[in-house]
This record gives structure tokens, C-alpha cells and sequence, in this order.
């Protein structure tokens, strides 16, 4: 073919740019029928040592064990007894009504800030429970389950997100960015993904050194675009790291659909087959599910077979922050409709139908941990809430380094502190 | 005392950590088997095993979260990035989760990390292997930043950071590798074999950080330094017949503000001078201190001979590099000023 007559050809289709948008928008009737749910107990569940490549069907299927009778069906459950079922249940319900009563705080102007987990309470509850007090959790904003399903005190979460003068974190961050070393949860931090490569060196240091602990490292579906997720996958595959990487798909970052973070082209847990790792996709919404995911890539993790890549679909059925409506970007009965139902009903149906749990227990629990919030906030407010209370203001200049340099001591001296 | 070159001294800090503290590892691009670009790392591998000298994806990004985890879990890793000019794509770690993370946890978690690096012009770098970004680390509450001038330093410095408990970014003046530069580069090189700091110390010490150095004194003015332009301001003081003080500042971050008040307040003058282009640079902020805090005894104003405010050029190399012959110039400017 003549070379200029194919530079001069002007008669090809225009070319067009592709930018994804959501089924529905505010005001659209819901539309999840793009999203394929396959029967629970449905999924193989292959050896721990089995190599990579033979699983690569997993990160495309939907690794679910409640089905929609509550039964806990196939080869993923993992068997829990009724003790660690109600512990998990516990968790959530805990979660979800802290949530509640610190949403309303921040619309009394209490504090400045707040987050729901509402819809993934199950994640960071069944991972609390599956992993090892010795293991250490690299969090999202979004996972205060686990602090719950560990017994972290009420009272320091109310004294944090007030950043009273009993704030364990001395005033200094913002409200929700926990800090719980003693309770296996990483310090958070604002920026997205940037802790996901710690949670693979944490583990590569637990490796280095001979030890039995692994780390379990979090993104949302967003952050997956962020280059961190590609570097810890990296690092992860290349030193066969013992850490789990979990992508907590809830749908949307803040007002981007998933498929703006690439959920239109392939699921995120497909993924990790690029890296060489196993990629699992989980019923996020699915306690038993989650369990026996996180314990199997555990086991994974601990018999040094490396890493494994976790995506749990979920949907984020509350706004992304009390800074945020939701009903401006998508239609406000979607989280109705999702699919996969709500975390907390379907554990709660489980129990109930293994005859381990009722409607009247579940009042009372319902009431007690009610009453213990009601306890814990009333103790925090005497304390008191943003603006009423704060640590120190000397705090303020302690441990940016281990002992201050001469600015901060004059600086300090300067603020009249 | 065995006479080292600054690689030697650096390779030597490596090795007695390696060898006396389980907790340090090394890794970077390039470090492991080969030994690093610049040699830096050489046989350490060979001698402490594939676990404690190891090569890392091209990912500074990686290279530097990775570590933080590490630091977090309680090792003390010790990272390369292979030249300074490289180190921005980990910057987002540096500065929001390193620099961060014992305060925003309230001390419950910590990064005791130490990122090498090789910086500095002077070499025909052209502009991504020439650039001094030490100006960019400066102004992040939480890291240290350190630069040695010479073999013994370099040693004792390198040591003190990997012991100090929070992160210090280590600059190495690549220049200066392999022999001291003052900046006379048609002239015939010298090796540190013939200079008083490439003795070294086989053995452990360190070299506190926030100590500057008095490299010559003097009564006429102050020259303020670090790098590979404490040899080109030493050249430009013996040249211009000025008796000048020479410091050496060592450590950007802490920084030894009273050496530098002692001096500034006896000469009454004051030069800085910095590969890394002017505005902005740390030079703005050592020239607002000495304004602060010897104000009533300048009788001159506070000279800056700097990299210009352009990206490190080519061809250009020694019309950029700040040389002695811009050194002298501003030393006479600055003592025949009158107030």
C-alpha cells in the first residue's frame, strides 16, 4: 500500500472518547441489572498451595455462603460456631449504631466530621475475628468494624472524633483517622492508598524476621487507580509477601461510580492474575464469606505461599462523609435495591435460622449496646465535644520527632505553652 | 586510619550495621548482587546474605512504603534511590505517611527509615542526574535531611542516621564520591587519599547530626555550606585572600543554629552558597534566620551564590554550577559593602 495515500485517507469514523457513566442517576429508576449475582455455594474452593494459575477463574466468579434462605451453603463456609457468629453479629450492630448516634453528633455540631461504614460492616468484623491478635490490620477510613469486633473502647472513639482533652490522639487528627496499635489497626492517614504498601513491607519485616504474624492491607474501589495499589502489588508478588490486599468495592468513590476507577473493563480482583497472585472476589456482604476468604488467604499468607488480592463487592449504602449527598449523583433508593442485601439482616437470618439467635435476643442486644453507646457519649460530652474541650495545646508541638529540635521548643515557647 | 573514599566510608557504615544490628537491611534498585551503580553497597550482599542487601523493583514509590511498613514492624531498613533526581515519586510517602506518622499516631507508630541518595551536580548530569532537592525536604516538619562533605563525615553521619529514630533523607554528594571538587574542573582531580577527612575510622562512630563543622576560621565573613560547595567555598576563600569562616552545615534538618549565630555575629557577613537553584532554596531560609537573629550586627546584606532558576542544563554544566570564581566575587562584594 502507498504510504502517503494512507496518511492522506480522511474518509475513516471519528474517533470518540469514552467516559463511563453509571446506569442510573437521580431520579432514574435503579439499575443493577448489570451486575450478575451467582448462586451462593457455587465458587470451587481450591488448596492453599495450589500455584496461581490454576485459580484464575476465582478473581471472575463471586465466592458467596449465605444464601437467600440465611443457609450457610458449599465449600466455602467455614463452619463458625454459634459463639464467633453472634460475636460477629455484635460487631456490626455495634457499628452501625455508633455510626448512627455519631452522624447525629456532627449534625449538633459536636464535632466536625464523620464517616458511616453502613453496608460494610462485615468486612473489617469477620476479619477481626479470622485473623491472629498478632497480626496487623493497614485500614481504610471505612472499617471500624474491626475496632468493635476487638472491644476498642467506646470512650476513646467518642473522646477522638470530639478531640477532647482525652483524644488518644492528642488533637491531632482529623475525626475517624484511628490510630490502634494494640488492637492490630495501623495508624490512618487522609491519603488514599498510601498505607497499602506499608501493610506488604510490615509483612515482608515479619517475614524477614522469622515471625508467624501477617498483614492485611485495605483500598476502595477508587483508590485501586492510585499508583500505590500497583506498587504494593508489585512488591507484594515479587517478595512473595504474607499479606492479604483487600479492594472494599462499595461501588462509588464518593461521586464516581467504580467504573470510573476501570470496574467496567474487569473486576478488580482479576487484577492480581497480572501479578501472579491469587485474586479472590468476595460477597462483601456476606460474613461467612468474608471469614473464610480472609482465613484462607491467611493460611495462605502463614504457610509462605505469598499474598493474595481480595475484592469484596459491596455497596456503600450511606453518603461517602457527613460533607457529602449522595442523592445528587445517584438515585436516593439505590442501596434498597442492592442486590447482595444488607451484611448485618443477612448474618442476623443465618443465626436465626440455625435457631442460635431471635428477633427478642436481638432486641435486647440491640438495646444494650444502645445503652452502652448512650454511656460512653454522655462520658466523652462531659469531657467534652470540638470547641469545648481540647488536649493541651503543648501536644500540638510533641512528637514530630522523637525529642524536638530547637524550633519547635522555641516555637512552643512562642505560642505561650 | 585507613584512607577511604566517600563510597568506601559509606560502604563501611553499611557493613558494621549489617553486621552488628539484625533489625537494618538494605535494599534499592541495583543494590544487591551489582552492588549499586556506584558502589556503594558492594560485596554486602555476598557478605550478610540475599535477605539483608536486596535488589527492589523500579518503584521508588514502593521502595520507600515498603520500608515505612518495615519501620512501623520495628526493623530499621536503610533504602537507595538511585540518584535524588528520582525521588519524587516517592515524595507522597515522605512527606504525608514518614514525616507523619509518630504524630498523627501519638507516638504509637514510628519510621526509623534512612533514604540514601545520590545528589549534586557537576558531573555532566544534564538535568535528571544533577538536581539538589534538599530545599523540598527542608520544609516537611518530621523528616531530617543530611549531607555530607567528605569521607569521615559521610561515615559517621551515615551511622548516626540509620540510629536515629526518625527519617532522615541522605544526600550524597555523587561529585564527591571518588575525590573532593572545588569546582576547578580544568584543573587535574584530586583523590581523598590526599585529603585530611579521607582518613577514616574502620571501625564504629558517628558524627551527630544537627553539628555543623567549622571547616576554616575566619574574621571577615561567614560562608555557609554543604556538599561539595564547602571544597568550592574553600577554594574561593584561599583564592580571594579574604579571611573568611567556612562552615560546614552537615545537617540541613536539625539544622545547628547557634554555630551559625556564633560566626554570623563575630564576621558581621554572611555568603551562602548552594548547588540547588536560588529561589526558594534553603538559602532563603538560612539568609530570614540570620536576618532574625543578627540583624544589629550585619553590616552587609546576606549574599546567596546559587544553582540559577533554571533545570540543570547540559551543556552548560559549568556556566550553572556555582563555582569558585562566583563564590569570590560575592565574598568581595560582601566585604567591601559598607553600611
Amino acid at each position: 500500500m502507498d504510504v502517503s495515500a494512507r496518511r492522506h485517507k480522511t474518509n475513516r469514523e471519528p474517533l470518540a472518547l469514552h467516559v463511563p457513566e453509571p446506569p442510573a442517576r437521580p431520579g432514574d429508576p435503579v439499575d443493577f441489572s448489570h451486575i450478575a449475582i451467582p448462586e451462593a455455594g457455587a465458587m470451587r474452593c481450591p488448596d492453599i498451595a495450589e500455584p496461581e494459575p490454576g485459580m484464575r477463574d476465582l478473581p471472575y466468579g463471586l465466592i458467596r455462603v449465605l444464601d437467600d434462605e440465611g443457609r450457610a451453603v458449599g465449600p466455602w463456609d467455614p463452619r463458625l460456631d454459634p459463639d464467633t457468629l453472634r460475636a460477629g453479629l455484635r460487631a456490626m450492630l455495634k457499628t452501625r449504631l455508633f455510626d448512627d448516634r455519631m452522624f447525629r453528633a456532627h449534625r449538633q455540631g459536636k464535632t466536625s466530621f464523620y464517616m458511616k461504614s453502613l453496608g460494610e460492616e462485615a468486612i473489617g468484623a469477620a476479619q477481626a475475628i479470622a485473623l491472629d491478635n498478632g497480626d496487623m490490620n493497614f485500614p481504610t477510613y471505612r472499617m471500624l468494624a474491626w475496632l468493635m469486633a476487638r472491644d476498642y473502647p467506646l470512650i476513646d472513639l467518642c473522646n477522638q472524633i470530639y478531640s477532647n482533652e482525652r483524644d488518644p490522639l492528642r488533637g491531632r487528627q482529623l475525626p475517624i483517622l484511628y490510630s490502634a496499635r494494640d488492637y492490630g489497626f495501623y495508624s490512618l492517614s487522609g491519603n488514599l492508598g498510601s498505607r497499602f504498601g506499608h501493610a506488604v513491607g510490615w509483612a515482608m519485616a515479619s517475614a524477614y524476621s522469622g515471625d508467624d504474624r501477617i498483614a492485611i492491607g485495605h483500598v476502595g474501589d477508587g483508590t485501586t487507580a492510585e499508583g500505590d495499589f500497583h506498587e504494593a502489588l508489585t512488591f507484594a508478588a515479587v517478595y512473595k509477601a504474607p499479606v492479604i490486599l483487600c479492594v472494599e468495592n462499595n461501588q462509588w468513590a464518593i461521586s464516581s461510580f467504580s467504573g470510573i476507577a476501570g470496574a467496567g473493563e474487569t473486576t478488580f480482583a482479576a487484577k492480581a492474575i497480572a501479578y501472579g497472585i491469587p485474586g479472590l472476589r468476595v460477597d462483601g456482604n456476606d460474613f461467612l464469606a468474608v471469614y473464610a476468604a480472609t482465613l484462607w488467604a491467611a493460611d495462605r499468607a502463614r504457610a509462605n505461599h505469598g499474598p493474595t488480592l481480595i475484592e469484596f463487592f459491596t455497596y456503600r449504602a450511606a453518603g461517602h462523609s457527613t460533607s457529602d449527598d449522595p442523592t445528587r449523583y445517584r438515585p436516593a433508593d439505590e442501596a434498597a435495591h442492592w442486590p447482595l442485601g444488607d451484611p448485618l439482616d443477612r448474618l442476623k437470618t443465618h443465626l436465626i435460622a440455625l435457631g442460635e439467635w431471635s428477633e427478642d435476643q436481638h432486641d435486647a442486644l440491640s438495646a444494650q449496646i444502645t445503652a452502652d453507646i448512650k454511656s460512653a457519649v454522655k462520658q466523652a460530652e462531659s469531657i467534652g465535644t470540638l470547641g469545648t474541650s481540647k488536649p493541651n495545646v503543648r501536644e500540638m508541638f510533641e512528637d514530630v520527632f522523637a525529642e524536638p529540635d530547637w524550633r519547635i521548643i522555641e516555637q512552643r515557647r512562642e505560642a505561650g505553652v | 586510619m585507613p584512607a577511604m573514599t566517600m563510597i568506601q566510608a559509606l560502604n563501611s557504615a553499611l557493613d558494621i550495621k549489617l553486621a552488628t544490628d539484625p533489625d537494618t537491611l538494605v535494599f534499592g534498585e541495583d543494590v544487591g548482587y551489582f552492588g549499586g551503580v556506584f558502589r556503594v553497597t558492594e560485596g554486602l550482599q555476598k557478605k550478610h546474605g540475599l535477605t539483608r542487601c536486596f535488589d527492589s523493583p523500579i518503584s521508588e514509590g514502593g521502595i520507600v512504603a515498603t520500608a515505612i511498613g518495615m519501620g512501623a514492624y520495628g526493623l530499621r531498613p536503610i533504602v537507595e534511590i538511585q540518584f535524588a533526581d528520582y525521588i519524587l515519586p516517592a515524595y507522597d510517602q515522605l512527606v504525608s505517611e514518614a514525616a507523619r506518622l509518630r504524630y498523627r499516631s501519638n507516638g504509637e507508630f514510628w519510621c526509623p527509615i534512612t533514604v540514601r541518595s545520590p545528589y549534586g551536580g557537576g558531573i555532566f548530569g544534564g538535568q535528571t542526574h544533577s538536581q539538589s532537592p534538599e530545599a523540598i525536604f527542608a520544609h516537611v516538619t518530621g523528616l531530617k535531611t543530611v549531607i555530607p562533605s567528605n569521607p569521615y563525615d559521610a561515615k559517621g553521619l551515615l551511622l548516626a542516621s540509620i540510629e536515629e529514630d526518625d527519617p532522615v533523607i541522605f544526600l550524597e554528594p555523587k561529585r564527591l564520591y571518588n575525590g573532593p571538587f572545588d569546582g576547578h574542573h580544568d584543573k587535574p582531580l584530586t583523590t581523598w587519599a590526599e585529603h585530611p577527612m579521607g582518613e577514616v575510622p574502620a571501625g564504629h562512630y558517628t558524627v551527630p547530626l544537627g553539628s555543623a563543622s567549622i571547616v576554616r576560621e575566619g574574621r571577615e565573613v561567614t560562608v555557609l555550606a554543604y556538599g561539595t560547595m564547602v571544597h568550592v567555598a574553600n577554594a574561593a576563600i584561599a583564592e580571594s585572600g579574604i579571611d573568611a569562616e567556612l562552615i560546614d552545615l552537615r545537617s540541613i534538618v536539625p539544622l545547628d543554629i547557634d554555630t551559625i549565630v556564633k560566626s554570623v555575629t563575630k564576621t558581621g557577613r554572611c555568603i551562602i552558597v548552594h548547588e540547588a537553584s536560588r529561589f526558594g532554596g534553603f538559602g532563603g531560609e538560612l539568609s530570614a534566620l540570620i536576618q532574625e537573629r543578627c540583624f544589629y550586627h550585619l553590616r552587609a546584606p546576606i549574599e546567596r551564590v546559587a544553582g540559577w532558576d533554571t533545570p540543570y542544563p547540559h551543556a552548560f554544566e559549568w556556566d550553572y554550577f556555582p563555582g569558585p570564581a562566583r563564590v569570590t566575587k560575592a565574598l568581595k562584594r560582601c566585604v567591601e559593602a559598607v553600611a
